[in-house]
């Protein structure tokens, strides 16, 4: 038994992605929606209409026309985009299984803090913003944070609580820069989401502040375990 | 209001980018179908002739120099000659079709970041069909006849920010940045620019 999909990118979202000029990230977690998603897939085929006519309503800029090749050859790229939407034996949208070559069940987690899993998957370079999954067990809240630009939250199972709205699988959860907020797992079912955001999160409050001084911790004895290495 | 859109090379004003006949005949054209089934060179060179310049321009205006804007172009468009049998209209016109083609090269050559975005013939891919139902392809032609009316009609703000994104390849935030606007603003006007185009559409779904 499963709950329709309920809530979905903003418009404005879903037109950057058609027009090529949303942010590697989002766009990640937009196409991972879309594969779930049946109206945001027709709603992007209108879009694709307008990127159309646009295009077709654009003056060319001057320099004559593009020289055609003498005859076709057949060495074109497999660059123009993915293809078959569904992975039929996982909750992990086709997209992104196939871009990254993972399925939910061997996602490699790592602990963060109790009962908060991240894995954190890799952009292309010079691309800023971060990608990443989270597992919660039930009731655990991820550190309270705002961020740098617009936060993207695709739940893969279970549910997602922020504040006073529970999403489910499917839904597209979408906050502002404007947001700091502390979202957290479902008291009963615990939950795993896709968190894409076009900068790092800025963690506040107390938690923010005990994961960051952690990590630094983490660092420093890190490179004195590697420093200490050298010299033996 | 008048934007300056610039780039390296040559300067727009946005009113230059709504070409007075809005919505080209050969825009609706049956090239795509006369490539699959003849491909004769004069329907060879007729997409060179009518989509090259405007690919080329569109990939020049993110950045691109000539001689990369052109070979790109002809990537573009020798995807559509080689695929031009698989097309099928179930989801959208050969205009959206070969759209989609040129934004996701220029995601990949351009900017090299991955291509998260369908192409708007996928299914069309994995299913060859050869002969569209013609209510399909009538269907879509008359889908894409009121987006570029919608368009047309739609007020200079919210045109020119959808150029922007759809054209210019701006972010919302860069759009924001460009205009002198609200990113707010941007939004609102994106999302008032579609919803004119859902409700153009609304009795053809």
């Amino acid at each position: 038994m499963s709950t329709p999909i309920s809530q979905h990118p903003d418009p404005a979202t879903l037109m950057s992605f058609a027009a090529g000029s949303l942010s590697e990230p989002l766009a990640a977690a937009v196409a991972a929606h879309a594969s779930m998603c049946a109206g945001c897939r027709t709603e992007l085929d209108d879009m694709d209409l307008m990127g159309a006519a646009l295009l077709g309503a654009s003056t060319a800029a001057p320099g004559g026309g593009v020289p055609a090749p003498a005859r076709p050859r057949d060495t074109l790229s497999s660059a123009i985009g993915p293809h078959n939407r569904r992975s039929p034996n996982d909750k992990l949208p086709a997209p992104i299984a196939r871009q990254y070559g993972i399925t939910l069940d061997t996602i490699p987690w790592k602990r963060l803090a109790p009962g908060v899993w991240q894995h954190r998957l890799p952009l292309s370079p010079g691309v800023k913003g971060d990608l990443r999954f989270y597992k919660l067990a039930p009731g655990a809240k991820l550190p309270d944070h705002g961020h740098a630009g617009a936060e993207l939250t695709l739940v893969l199972d279970g549910i997602v609580v922020d504040g006073p709205n529970r999403c489910h699988v499917g839904d597209l959860h979408e906050v502002d820069d404007q947001v700091e907020h502390e979202p957290g797992a479902d008291n009963e079912v615990g939950c795993i989401c896709l968190v894409a955001s076009e900068g790092p999160p800025r963690l506040t409050g107390w938690r923010g502040l005990v994961l960051r001084l952690l990590h630094r911790w983490r660092r420093r004895s890190h490179t004195e375990s590697a420093a200490a290495n050298k010299l033996g | 209001m008048v934007v300056i859109l610039t780039d390296r090379s040559v300067t727009y004003r946005s009113r230059d980018l709504r070409a007075p006949a809005w919505v080209p005949d050969f825009w609706m054209s049956d090239l795509l179908s006369q490539i699959a089934t003849e491909r004769s060179d004069a329907a060879f060179r007729r997409l060179f002739d009518e989509f090259g310049p405007r690919i080329r321009d569109y990939m020049r205006r993110r950045g691109a120099d000539t001689a990369t804007a052109e070979e790109l172009a002809q990537e573009t468009l020798l995807t559509v000659w080689r695929k031009a049998a698989l097309y099928s209209s179930d989801k959208g016109t050969p205009a959206s079709w070969i759209f989609t083609i040129a934004r996701n090269l220029r995601i990949n050559r351009l900017q090299r970041e991955v291509v998260w975005q369908e192409l708007s013939s996928e299914q069309a891919d994995a299913i060859p069909s050869e002969d569209a139902a013609p209510d399909d392809t009538v269907a879509a032609r008359q889908r894409q006849v009121r987006v570029q009316a919608v368009l047309a009609e739609l007020p200079p703000d919210q045109r020119d920010v959808v150029t922007l994104a759809f054209i210019e390849g701006l972010s919302q935030s860069d759009i924001a940045a460009r205009l002198s606007l609200p990113l707010g603003t941007v939004k609102s006007r994106m999302r008032l620019a579609y919803q004119r185009v859902r409700e153009a559409l609304e009795d053809l779904k």
